[in-house]
């Protein structure tokens, strides 16, 4: 277990630097976590975080990569529903390094 | 994140300098407090763990057999200690596989023989220590349980046996690996790996519905939960979540259509990874196989097909008979067992692979197949460590070997193979088998996949091989993550059932 600072409150992370408690997620910490991942966040990483934060309150769980990529394209054009673009925003793997940034848990098992 | 970086390729593939301590002190993350719980172990390291380690050893070495043989009949001979990728990845040589048993056997000899315990230094025998205790976790953490140094062994020590043991110790006094007892308990609570729960599972598959309508104008279905199917798919959650992963899923999908088989998913039982063999314990292992159970007697099935999943398909082929009955050979008091193997239709095999079932309608006939699909790709296949070395396929000798590659021979036109000393059953692991496939030991799997990466560079350079089909959801996680490292596209890497997909003309038969 670890904390991070940020506007000089104190949050829980675990080992990986993933928040503890989903609540305390907001746009500071998620720019925060996101310097610590080399990620400059634009609009477009945004829209990314945004639908993330969207689905996981209606099913409990990140999107598969292929649910994210369509929905991304359906909002932002067919160009950028794909996992290349997807990469190229988040180069870690939007799977974790986003979920890290919207303060979600990060997917485990075979991913 | 430190920049991990690739080691070099070696010019001779020899065995390797050697660097001690290389990999000191690199053991992944310690499971926390209430994961640890939730499986029944105690939360954190008990105080008395020295005693109670010794007590679940001896425990172990009177349950297990063939503990106590590995333990004993090891002469030291050398012929495993360059046969791990582990080893010549990292250089250490407590890697060598003789050297990271002997962590075990060292303290074994101290308190379970009498020449160690009377002379402990004459025969090497070592106190439980705290060190000694934190080298067993960091080291049994860089062992995959691949079982190729077994292959080596002339006495056939099974080393992965003897890091299961390990593993279950660690555990036992609440010392375990943060990874697999993370998810383990997400399979009890939720049903898979990924706690993925029924509701997204189901948006997930009408997701796949409609791409595949857009895409070939036909409605391929994906069910779940429906009662009277006579297949029952258990396949990694993986396959439902993450790329290339999903591109399979869709293959099976197509396959069942094309043959009209009914068939369907179980949202309680999603999942055919089964961490409790990774973790060594044996109660953790059938609790988790015995979900699939119960979705079989649930749903009425008639067969059970196993996705493309290494270690999964090793559970299933050699412990799901006696763990929970599909297959012949479950105790004759366990009254579920008995109800699901009478409930099985076995004029199939119970279980069959779904490599197994798609071959089996090709030969049939009963696919039509279009080889030009796929013709933009030169196509490799790795064969995953739990299904060459730990089942088969096919019922006979080698049809593990066989049975993937007569498929992809007969859904593409290009495939060469690797060197033979890296394949069938001497295959090397991905790097990321056994419960390593976290986060928190990269640099382990970026090194561990060296010898795979070394032989794929030949292939690629040789024949232009640009694509390497494998049918293991560890693997083709492992793949993509660290093949970018070593200067390969990460869409190189894919499932079998990918390349069916991709050559399957649906509607023509």
């Amino acid at each position: 277990m670890a904390n991070i600072e940020v506007e000089g409150k104190s949050y829980e992370t675990d080992e990986e630097g993933y928040l503890v408690n989903l609540a305390d997620w907001n746009k500071d910490i998620a720019e925060y976590i996101a310097k610590t991942e080399n990620v400059d966040m634009t609009e477009q990483h945004w829209e990314v975080i945004n639908f993330l934060r969207e689905y996981f309150e209606e099913y409990q769980i990140a999107p598969a990569v292929r649910v994210l990529t369509k929905a991304i394209g359906k909002k932002l054009g067919a160009d950028k529903g794909n996992s290349e673009y997807l990469y190229g925003l988040f180069p870690y793997g939007p799977g974790k390094q986003a979920c890290k940034i919207a303060g979600l848990p990060k997917p485990t098992g075979c991913v | 994140m430190a920049e991990i970086t690739a080691p070099a390729y070696r010019v001779i593939p020899i065995i390797p300098a050697l660097k001690p301590g290389a990999m000191e002190g690199s053991g992944p993350y310690v499971s926390g407090e209430k994961m640890n719980e939730a499986l029944g172990f105690p939360g954190k390291l008990v105080d008395d763990w020295h005693d109670k380690a010794i007590a679940k050893m001896g425990d172990l070495l009177g349950k297990y057999r063939s503990l106590k043989v590995y333990m004993d009949s090891c002469v030291h001979c050398g012929a495993c200690s360059d046969k791990c990728h582990y080893f010549i990845g990292t250089q250490d040589p407590k890697n060598m596989p003789v050297a990271r048993q002997d962590l075990m056997r060292s303290v074994y000899r101290r308190y379970f023989t009498l020449p160690g315990k009377l002379f402990p230094k004459l025969v090497g025998a070592r106190d439980l220590t705290r060190e000694v205790l934190d080298e067993w976790h960091n080291y049994y953490h860089q062992c995959s349980e691949c079982r190729r140094c077994s292959v080596f062994c002339p006495y056939g020590i099974d080393t992965a046996e003897v890091t299961m043991a390990a593993r279950d110790i660690l555990d036992s006094v609440g010392y375990g690996q943060k990874y697999d007892i993370e998810i383990i308990g997400k399979v009890h609570k939720i049903g898979n790996n990924l706690g993925l729960p029924g509701p997204a599972l189901i948006d997930t598959m009408e997701g796949l519905e409609e791409d595949v309508k857009e895409a070939t104008g036909v409605d391929v279905r994906f069910p779940i939960d429906v009662k009277g199917a006579e297949v029952l798919l258990i396949t990694p959650s993986a396959d439902f979540f993450a790329e290339p992963h999903i591109d399979s899923l869709i293959g099976y999908a197509k396959v069942f259509h094309a043959t009209g088989t009914s068939w369907t998913l179980s949202s309680m039982s999603s999942e055919a990874a089964n961490f409790g063999m990774f973790i060594g314990n044996y109660e953790q292992l059938r609790k988790v196989a015995l979900r699939i159970r119960q979705a079989a007697l649930e749903l009425g099935v008639k067969r059970i097909v196993v996705g493309e999943c290494g270690h999964a398909w090793r559970v299933a082929y050699s412990f799901w008979n006696t763990l929970s009955g599909v297959g012949e050979g479950a105790d004759p008091d366990d009254k579920f067992a008995q109800m699901l193997q009478k409930q099985l239709d076995h004029r199939y095999r119970q279980p069959t692979h779904i490599c197994e079932f798609t071959w089996d309608m090709i030969e049939r006939g009963a696919l039509s197949l279009d080889k030009e699909a796929n013709d933009k790709h030169i196509i490799t296949f790795h064969d995953s460590c739990n299904v060459a070395r730990g089942s088969s396929m096919g019922g006979y000798p080698g049809g593990q070997f066989d049975i993937p590659r007569n498929i992809i021979k007969a859904v593409a036109n290009h495939f060469h193979e690797m060197d033979p000393s890296t394949t069938h059953e001497k295959t090397f692991c991905c790097g990321g088998g056994g419960g390593l496939l976290t986060d928190d030991l990269m640099d382990l799997r970026v090194k561990g996949a060296l010898p795979r990466m070394e032989v794929l560079k030949q292939v690629s350079d040789e024949h232009g091989v640009n694509f390497m089909a494998v049918i293991c959801a560890i693997c083709k996680t492992q793949f993509s993550k660290v093949m970018p490292i070593y200067g390969f596209d990460r869409r190189m890497v894919g499932g079998v059932h990918q390349l069916v997909s991709n050559a399957i003309r649906l509607g023509e038969k």
